[in-house]
């Protein structure tokens, strides 16, 4: 049985323009802001901001990886809270961590995930459900 | 001006299909940096239990975001689009999705209301195969953010 208060595997993600690019190819979002610096900036932002999308998928690979199946995920929420800013060339550090906050008899474990970048939290009530691994159960 | 309440409730037809290919996801799996085998390899997924390769949890955006630029494009609703942010997006999984799925959304308007002079949107977009199996629920909350000044 997995213990409440398990630390799943920190990583930290850099993100640079190129992955936007390749992220807006592959989701079909081409929403300049995500790629087009002086469109960003007419429109307020302060750069070019990854898509909430992205940075979404980037935090689950914490439990994906750690689950090892991805099906396991069987919910998986966030809340954007503050744009992920990707200056060129200097990119952004995503740091992700989780740890596991409820674990039932049913197998299904309750993992909160936190999302920072520069030390600031970019997502709120990030959390996912997960089978959890069998030979930690 | 505030949106029109009287959207709450509606549902929209079902889209037309998206048929999910195993270049698709390892696309998608190659944009997300994410080298797990069950997105790229048969034997991998099925090994796993799955009958071809599955998709990670997020790809399910690819097929939700269009249902739900239903309700945003609504010209009835009229929502100004340049001014649309993701405010929060989740996921429940019956399965996960996986190559050779056939997948067709019908997407409800849960709930409109207007917070911090923002008018915010949440949809429910219900993912079933073309034969009726229920894959995942996506719940997106869309915010339109009022006019500066």
């Amino acid at each position: 049985m997995t213990a409440v208060g398990t630390e799943l595997p920190a990583q930290t993600f850099p993100i640079a323009r190129a992955n936007l690019v390749r992220y807006a190819g592959a989701s079909g979002d081409f929403n300049p802001i995500h790629w087009n610096e002086r469109f960003a900036t007419e429109v307020g932002l302060p750069n070019v901001i990854a898509h909430g999308m992205y940075t979404m998928a980037l935090v689950c690979r914490v439990v994906t990886d750690w689950a090892g199946d991805p099906g396991a995920v069987v919910e998986y929420g966030v809340r954007f809270t503050r744009p992920v800013v990707v200056p060129d060339p200097e990119g952004a550090e995503l740091e992700v961590t989780g740890v596991v906050a409820a674990a039932g008899e049913d197998g299904l474990g309750v993992v909160d995930l936190t999302a920072k970048v520069n030390g600031q939290t970019v997502l709120a009530k990030a959390r996912a459900t997960v089978r959890l691994p069998a030979v930690s159960r | 001006m505030p949106l029109d309440q009287s959207f709450v409730g509606r549902v929209y037809a079902p889209t037309a299909p998206y048929d999910v290919g195993r270049e698709k996801i390892r696309e998608f799996a190659d944009a997300i940096g994410d080298a797990n085998p069950a997105y790229r390899d048969p034997d991998a997924a099925k090994a796993l239990g799955y009958p071809d390769v599955i998709a990670p949890p997020t790809f399910a955006i690819i097929v939700t975001s269009r249902a739900a630029h239903q309700v945003i494009m609504d010209p009835e609703l009229g929502v100004d689009y340049s001014r649309v942010v993701h405010g929060e997006q989740r996921f429940v999984h019956t399965r996960p999705i996986h190559a050779g799925d056939a997948l067709t959304v019908v997407v409800t308007v849960e709930t409109i209301r207007s917070a911090a002079g923002n008018d915010i949107v949440s949809t429910r977009g219900d993912v079933s195969t073309v034969d009726g199996e229920a894959v995942l629920s996506a719940y997106g909350t869309l915010v339109v953010r009022g006019a500066v000044g």
